[in-house]
């Protein structure tokens, strides 16, 4: 026997191909959103190993530092690293803001780091050319996605600095390069105020007869100082010595400090399930919609490949062909189309993820899980032409 | 009890039920020997169609008999059980307008009916030759229908319906859309075909070229057939 969907494809070859185009054209959307949606889980999962810690110090009942904004003060991890099973504690801080690029500003994410030495918590582990900042003000590793090379001034609120390292996918959660800089300038570009304000705020105070009193010579100037420094930082990020359990150190922090802290599953948990929650629902639509179009386009097409084939059909059906081999053939057709489109679709998928802003993680098991999409949706949609198929009687083939 | 070729006695035939219900076919009686072609001919609407549907085995007569070769495959039912093997092997259909597949190219078109019946592509591709050269149009053996004349697309239509050397053959206005050169060519082919395999013919026709040409013609005329002599002239 020969196969009657060959023989059709190749007869009809030219419709076939650019269908399968088109229809490819939409998997590798499809696919490439998927590959978005992968990207953002492992941006999450790349900025937590990147970090260096095991356990994240973040301000009381707050999701900090990456989902929600939380602060304790810049002095607490001299005490948590002297707590048992505490092998390092630095304390980092995180702000996500225009940063200038020449007369342009990029989105990025400001990484204060701690004083010491590459290797520690909040550091960038490697670099791609440069060197970590040495210097305790103006110096910053920039990631080579925010366009910065070595040498390059970049502005940070009032203050420049001199790109001395770059670094290699380095984002934040939402894919924003980051910008490493040291944590003391870190902590002033967060609550730096303009001069005017500072002024105002002076003001302020010295009207305020609680704070100016003339009795209490210094009380002024004590205030005014407590009031433009900054002593928060974000969170502090703790590294275990290995024969301890995360549970073990996290516990007589939580209790004994009050703070809150997370080990790696429940950062991974917040960052995945809480923060990307909504875009990853957000593609989930996409994915939905995009897998209804392809079903409507294949059906449509093999509706109409079908609709054509009528009068051939009651002929083969007149001659003694099976019903069988009538739905073989239309199946068959459907099955062709959905992987010449998905063939299509994985190389442009392929092609046109490098092109994304953000990372788009293409992985294998997402192209099987699509093939095998394609597959059923291709057999859903000519389920239609099938019955189709079916209805027609042989008669008409006779004809009045 | 039966000869081979064609025996239909008491044939009747009623589409729907009650007030709308139309008689097509009233006791309808016709006999056709192997070898044999018999025109069939009637004014539009007179039951022509339905007859060849009903010998064709896809709708249901309402009652009657009829014997195809010696087999007995109605009798106020069913006596076969799978219909399509029975259309596929014992039938050849040519039709007004050829009908061929267009994406089989002219030997798979001939060939495909063997095929179905289980014949190994080789074998079916061996018997299509041989008919489409019997009806010498093999020079196009290897041509898509689109490439050919009305008059080759014909030929290789009857080819199909002849491949199965099936018992009988039931051609519908199958010179119609043709010349008369053309038309006379098919009717000598139909009697060729007829007497080298033992065929049972029956042609519905319209055609004033070609009905001079039967020695047997049935007339039917509101579901009521009636046989008269042909003129049985030479076609030659
Ligand atoms: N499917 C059908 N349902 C109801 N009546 C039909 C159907 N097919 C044919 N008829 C009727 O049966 C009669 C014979 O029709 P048909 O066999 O097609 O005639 P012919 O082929 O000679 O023109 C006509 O009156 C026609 O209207
Ligand atoms: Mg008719």
């Amino acid at each position: 026997m020969i196969s009657l969907a060959g023989r059709d494809i190749l007869h009809a070859w030219g419709k076939f191909i650019f269908t399968g185009i088109g229809l490819g054209l939409l998997i590798g959307v499809t696919l490439t959103m998927a590959g978005v949606y992968r990207g953002m889980v492992d941006d999450g999962k790349v900025l937590l190993d990147n970090s260096g810690a095991n356990l994240w110090v973040v301000q009381k009942d707050t999701l900090g530092p990456y989902a929600e904004s939380s602060s304790i003060p810049d002095d607490l991890w001299r005490s948590i690293r002297t707590l048992p099973g505490v092998a390092e504690a630095a304390n980092v801080t995180y702000l996500t803001m225009q940063v200038g690029r020449g007369e342009k500003d990029v989105r990025a994410m400001v990484v204060g780091i701690a004083a010491g030495e590459p290797g520690t918590s909040g550091w960038p582990p490697q670099l791609v050319a440069g060197r970590q900042i040495t210097r305790g003000h103006y110096e910053a590793v920039a990631d080579i996605a925010t366009g910065f090379r070595l040498g390059d001034e970049v502005k940070i609120r009032r203050n420049h600095y001199t790109v001395v390292g770059l670094t290699r996918r380095m984002v934040s959660s939402s894919g924003d390069p980051m910008v490493f800089i040291p944590l003391k300038d870190a902590q002033e570009a967060q609550f730096l105020k303009d001069n005017d304000a500072i002024l105002m705020q002076r003001r302020r105070t010295e009207a305020n007869p609680a704070f100016n009193r003339p009795g209490v010579p210094g009380l002024l100037d004590a205030v005014i100082a407590s009031q433009t420094s900054n002593n928060s930082v974000n969170a502090v990020l703790v590294r275990i010595q290995s024969e301890y359990s995360p549970q073990e150190v996290a516990e007589p922090i939580r209790r004994w400090k009050r703070l809150t802290v997370y080990d790696r599953a429940q950062m991974e948990e917040i960052l995945v399930g809480k923060l990307i929650a909504t875009s990853a629902k957000q593609i989930a639509m996409f994915l939905v919609i995009l897998a209804v179009v392809s079903a409507a386009i294949v059906a449509f097409i093999i509706y109409t490949l079908t609709m054509d084939k009528i009068r051939e059909i009651a002929v083969l059906k007149l001659i003694g062909t099976r019903n069988r081999t009538i739905s073989g053939m239309i199946l068959q057709q459907a099955l062709v189309l959905g992987v010449i489109g998905f063939v299509v679709g994985k190389i442009t998928a392929t092609f046109a993820a490098p092109l994304f802003p953000k990372y788009v993680l293409l992985m294998p098991i997402d192209s099987i899980l699509g093939f095998f999409a394609v597959m059923v949706i291709c057999v859903l949609a000519s389920v239609v032409a099938i019955r189709m198929a079916l209805k027609v009687d042989p008669a008409e083939a006779i004809g009045g | 009890m039966t000869a081979k070729g064609i025996h239909i006695e008491g044939l009747s035939k009623r589409y729907g039920e009650g007030d709308t219900a139309v008689l097509a076919l009233k006791n309808v009686n016709m006999q056709v020997a192997p070898g044999e072609v018999v025109g069939l001919i009637g004014p539009s609407g007179s039951g022509k169609s339905t007859l060849l549907k009903c010998l064709g085995a896809v709708i249901d007569p309402t009652a009657g008999r009829m014997v195809l070769g010696n087999e007995v495959i109605f009798d106020d039912e069913w006596k076969v059980r799978d219909l399509r093997a029975l259309r596929r092997d014992k039938i050849g259909f040519v039709f007004q307008a050829p009908y061929l597949i267009p994406f089989l190219d002219v030997t798979d078109n001939v060939a495909l009916l063997p095929m179905l019946a289980g014949v190994g592509n080789d074998d079916a591709r061996k018997r299509a030759l041989e008919l489409l050269t019997a009806l010498d149009v093999q020079h196009r053996a290897k041509a898509m229908p689109s490439q050919l004349s009305g008059g080759e697309q014909q030929r290789v239509a009857i080819a199909r319906g002849l491949v199965n050397r099936p018992p009988v053959i039931l051609a519908d206005e199958p010179t119609a859309p043709l010349d008369s050169v053309r038309a006379m060519s098919v009717i000598r082919i139909l009697n060729d075909m007829a007497r080298r395999f033992e065929t049972a013919v029956i042609v519905v026709t319209h055609d004033e070229k070609i009905i001079p040409t039967f020695k047997r013609i049935y007339h039917i005329r509101d579901g009521v057939t009636h046989e008269e002599a042909g003129e049985g002239r030479s076609f030659e």
